[in-house]
């Protein structure tokens, strides 16, 4: 005989419960933590390479890398002042997901730092389901990936906290509708913090850093 | 892509439960999917045919419900099905409308014997 089992369980239910025992421990030691999404190449190790040394004396920082394969984010972020900075190969993974993110908390002792910059695998679409247990994700938007991706990876989009739309200093050099990008956040994510900054010239990186500096020290 | 992680999951919660159920056999499993999880029907079932086969799931049929994505005008309340190209409403055109269905990605219901 046949019986049918109600259950009703989100799928990424074990991954969101180790997240939040993630956030836990990251909670206790009194750390802000953030997790930065982004396509490949929109400027996540960039933006962390500008916003180190802006941090520099106020601020300790860990960094996590998440990779497919190599270790050049993580040590382009060590290079640019950060005071751990650790490197996760995902072993051919589009994303991080939880368990990862505990065995890179494993090799940190968190007391030592005020501030966690976990970088994402380069993806527009995986991350956004697999929660961290980090306080806020953040999305980097650039300029040149073009202003129809709300509208192709609403996913992405709709879950963050934060977008940051970096590149700005190539507005004058790549057709970029504005008004039409920011219609598609708006619906995804209405009232969501924008950051329009440039990784490259440092325009627009003081309202960033400050908010983050902000959300330190209301920890 | 991440199918096998997500395959993972969805072996666990229903051995989990049919083990609460004292289930002998998992015949079916009805996966609800909306249409912005990202998540290809095919390579689940590549992965389950794997990762079941010494499980009490082994030969369980997976039976995907897909929801489709919808939008809701906020000022006619139109319900409609989002395109890439526009996020505005087809019956008023407003540009304020909101998301109300697609997100879903869950484990509904499994038949056991
Ligand atoms: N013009 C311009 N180029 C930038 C800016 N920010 C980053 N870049 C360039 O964009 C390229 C990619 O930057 P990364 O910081 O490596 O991007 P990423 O998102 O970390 O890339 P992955 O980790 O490989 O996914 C590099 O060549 C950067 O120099 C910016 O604000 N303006
Ligand atoms: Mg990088
Ligand atoms: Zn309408």
């Amino acid at each position: 005989m046949t019986i049918r089992v109600p259950i009703v369980e989100n799928i990424l239910n074990a991954n969101d419960h180790l997240a939040e025992q993630n956030r836990g421990r990251i909670d206790s030691a009194g750390v802000f933590s953030i997790n930065i999404m982004a396509s490949p190449g929109a400027g996540k190790t960039s933006l962390i390479e500008q916003t180190l040394p802006r941090l520099k004396d106020k601020l300790r920082v860990a960094v996590v890398d998440g990779d497919i394969a190599t270790s050049i984010d993580a040590d382009r972020a060590a290079n640019a002042g950060a005071q751990a900075a650790i490197q996760v190969n995902t072993g051919g993974d589009c994303h991080l997901d939880a368990v990862m993110l505990r065995g890179a908390l494993e090799q940190l002792d968190l007391t030592q730092f005020d501030l966690l910059i976990v970088e994402n695998v380069g993806n527009l679409v995986c991350p956004a389901s697999f929660k961290l247990g980090t306080h806020k994700s953040i999305l980097i938007a650039s300029i040149p990936e073009g202003d129809d991706k709300p509208y192709k990876y609403p996913g992405m989009y709709r879950g963050v906290d934060a977008l940051v739309i970096n590149k700005i200093d190539l507005l004058p050099y790549v057709p970029f509708k504005m008004d039409y990008f920011k219609h598609g956040v708006e619906v995804l994510n209405p009232g969501v913090l924008t950051f329009p900054l440039s990784a490259k010239t440092g325009e627009g990186m003081d309202a960033w850093v400050d908010w983050l500096i902000g959300q330190v020290k209301a920890m | 892509m991440h199918e096998l992680a997500v395959t993972q999951s969805i072996l666990d919660i229903a051995l989990r439960h049919a083990t609460q159920a004292s289930a002998k056999k998992i015949t079916s499993i009805n996966i609800v999917i909306g249409e912005f999880a990202s998540i290809v029907d095919d390579s689940v079932q590549f992965y389950w045919d794997l990762l079941a086969d010494d499980t009490i799931a082994k030969g369980a049929q997976l039976c995907f419900e897909r929801i489709a994505g919808e939008m809701t005008c906020t000022n006619c309340q139109h319900a409609f099905h989002p395109k890439d190209i526009d996020f505005a409403c087809p019956n008023c055109g407003s540009q304020f409308v909101q998301i109300t269905k697609g997100d879903e990605f869950r484990v509904d219901s499994i038949d056991v014997e």
